[in-house]
């Protein structure tokens, strides 16, 4: 009952004063709306970054010769042979921490159907290769390990390749293709899985044995690169090591030298991403809370214009009955009520400029309920915060003295 | 003599202003009875504002009795003397203190607003019936700035009266006023004490206090005398007689 009265009697005082508190709240606004807006985008692309990463195989580990970096410069690690097919060999026999493994080697060329012809890339791989990159098949069936073994000329296509060689809708299955005058028997078609984070065309691919490519096309004995899948995202880090260490052995690396070879998995990659996206996501709000607190500073000052011009009003109030303590909660509710009112006001337009983002600028975001809540509770915070030294100031007149000013 | 609704015994007040000391009261005792009208008379600084805040229990004396409705005040904290004013005193002030922006009505509420017992339907009650005494029954929305002195004076009564005290107090509640206002003014009191209300009304002119039934004066922070008048004026009769403003 008397909270509802002190709840009015603030209230009211808004109401007489509305351009000002209005201005007064347009710090709090301005913060809140930036809050959210930056969470949501921030929200937004780690997702989308997390979920296009992870439809690449969130398992993946892959491993390339070369160092990465030689003082300073990145060596080209596709010019170094120092991954041979006996290391994949051996990766398959004795790292427990993977479910699959398969070398890649990889050519480019042009694949030719009848009178159709397609620039492409031929992958030599392992049957595994496609569980590794959680790849389907549509139609017909991926080449097996007899086949690798016999180096079977058999390929399975994906579906750009499809789409180029067999126009028409002819059926590719049991047809013959050549890539680079070589003929393969197309024995599998794979689904369709559009573009990577990177905007790759990941259906623009033909996968044969890596015996076959390795012998028929490229004449090589090494391989580029070998690609491994952790148990789970959780093993991948202990996948790595093992990995690490037996080819460290194999190569005959001493303690103080440098790997001939890069391993790297797909939660590496993510984290790496998310966690550049984060750190802008922290600055982001950091600079939103800034704006906030400037807010809240607002309402401190504001409170205090409004204590000293009301000081009569005060010492009435007083004369009549009330206490100091009802003098405090109605410049608290005060406070509070600009605050909130301004975080609502706030929060709608953050809301309204995130949908405006995603429809015009058509970037991936998502408004979480903690943004929204937490963002509440600091204007709720802020108003009791800085709206508190000025009530307790207004409580602790002395009526006579405030019936007397001027 | 029996104890008075307004007891006073040897009441002091001091102020401090840094080595020097001020004494504004120096030692006043008296009892105001109920129904009386009593005036407090004096010059400039004698003391009559300090005394008049002590009996609204907005100060504290400094030594001396002061009860209320038997109630002795002088240990009390704060919140206990706002408890005080809310439940037993009306207070009413030279230059009217009503809330701008806040309509007639709201103003009138406000003393009820600090005390939870009492409804929004009963606030809202009282206080029509509280402006409809003072005669301003068909002004219940207008705001101070819509209103003329005298006017914004008997929001003020209606304010004070709301909480129906036990003593109404006044502090030159007509000293802002012209003489006819002020004497509609005192003809309301008039008519608030016939129906039993206690008043103690601060003044400095003689012709105001011929419309009470006592008068103390006061002179340097003493009492120097106290007597019930006889020939008590009727202020609507002397109201009449004034010259019609033109
Ligand atoms: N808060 C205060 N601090 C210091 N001295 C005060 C204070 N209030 C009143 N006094 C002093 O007490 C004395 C009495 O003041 P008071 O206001 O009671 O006079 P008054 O009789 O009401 O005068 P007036 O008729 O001019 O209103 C004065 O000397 C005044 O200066
Ligand atoms: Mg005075």
């Amino acid at each position: 009952m008397r909270v509802l009265n002190l709840l009015k009697i603030s209230w009211n005082a808004i109401q007489q004063n509305k351009v000002r508190a209005l201005l007064t709240m347009l710090g709090v606004i301005i913060g809140v709306a930036s809050v959210i807006a930056m969470l949501a985008i921030g929200e937004g692309s780690k997702e989308s970054i997390k979920e296009q990463i992870s439809s690449m195989g969130s398992n993946m580990i892959t491993i390339r010769p070369g160092a990465g970096f030689q003082g300073g410069v990145r060596t080209n690690p596709s010019s170094q042979q120092t991954l041979k097919l006996e290391d994949y060999l051996a990766m398959e026999k004795d790292v427990d921490a993977i479910t699959e493994v398969s070398p890649v080697v990889n050519g480019q060329g042009q694949v030719i159907y009848g009178s159709n012809n397609w620039p492409s890339t031929l992958y030599g791989v392992a049957p595994g290769y496609i569980d590794i990159r959680v790849l389907k098949i549509a139609e017909g069936s991926m080449f097996t390990e007899a086949e690798v073994n016999s180096s079977a000329k058999v390929a399975v296509i994906g579906q750009t390749v499809v789409e180029n060689l067999f126009p028409d809708g002819e059926d590719p299955l049991g047809k013959t293709i050549r890539f680079n005058k070589i003929p393969f028997k197309v024995i599998g078609v794979l689904e369709a899985k559009g573009e990577n984070t990177f905007g790759q065309d990941q259906d623009d691919i033909i996968l044969a044995p890596y015996t076959t490519v390795q012998k028929r096309i490229l004449a090589i004995t090494y391989v580029q690169s070998i690609v491994a899948s952790a148990i789970s995202e959780d093993t991948a880090p202990d996948a790595v090591d093992q990995i690490s260490e037996l080819l460290r052995e194999r190569h005959n690396i001493g303690e103080f030298q440098e790997d001939d070879f890069n391993v790297m998995s797909m939660e590496q990659l993510i984290s790496t991403f998310s966690s550049t996206s984060e750190m802008l996501t922290v600055l982001l709000v950091a600079i939103a809370g800034i704006s906030l607190f400037i807010g809240g500073i607002g309402i401190m000052n504001i409170m205090y214009v409004s204590v000293k011009e009301r000081t009569r009003e005060i010492g009435l109030r007083m004369a009549v009955g009330a206490k100091g303590s009802d003098i405090l909660v109605q410049f608290l509710i005060e406070a509070i009520l600009i605050s909130v009112t301004g975080g609502i006001i706030g929060a709608l337009l953050g809301i309204g400029v995130t949908q405006i983002i995603e429809k015009i600028l058509m970037w991936p975001v998502i408004i979480t309920t903690y943004s929204i809540f937490v963002s509440f509770a600091v204007c709720a915070i802020t108003g009791i915060f800085f709206g508190w030294y000025p009530a307790r100031k207004a409580a602790a007149l002395d009526p006579i003295n405030a019936l007397r000013y001027e | 003599m029996d104890k008075g609704i307004l007891h006073l015994h040897e009441l002091k007040r001091e102020f401090r202003m840094g080595q020097e000391v001020v004494q504004a009261l120096k030692g006043v005792s008296f009892d105001i009875h109920k129904g009386e009208f009593v005036t407090i008379m004096g010059s400039s600084g004698s003391g009559k504002s300090t005394m008049l805040n002590i009996l609204g229990c907005l100060d504290q004396a400094t030594t001396g009795v002061y009860e209320i409705d038997g109630i002795p005040v002088e240990q009390m904290t704060r919140n206990e003397l706002a408890e005080i004013r809310n439940k037993k005193i009306g207070f009413i002030f030279q230059s009217y203190n009503l809330l701008p922006r806040t309509t007639a009505i709201e103003n009138v509420e406000l003393p009820l607003l600090y005390n939870s017992r009492v409804s929004t339907d009963e606030r809202r009650h009282r206080a029509v019936e509280a402006l409809k005494m003072v005669g301003l029954g068909e002004r219940l929305d207008h705001t101070p700035a819509q209103l003329s002195g005298g006017q914004q004076q008997r929001v003020a009564i209606a304010r004070s009266l709301i909480n129906d005290p036990v003593v109404i107090l006044a502090d030159e509640a007509t000293g802002n006023l012209d003489t006819r206002t002020s004497y509609e003014i005192m003809s309301l009191f008039q008519d608030l004490n016939a129906q039993g209300k206690t008043i103690v009304f601060v003044t400095h002119e003689e012709d105001i206090a011929s419309f009470s039934s006592r008068t103390i004066v006061l002179k340097d922070g003493y009492k120097v005398s106290d007597t019930y008048n006889d020939d008590i004026w009727i202020a609507a009769d002397h109201l009449a007689e004034l010259p019609k403003p033109v």
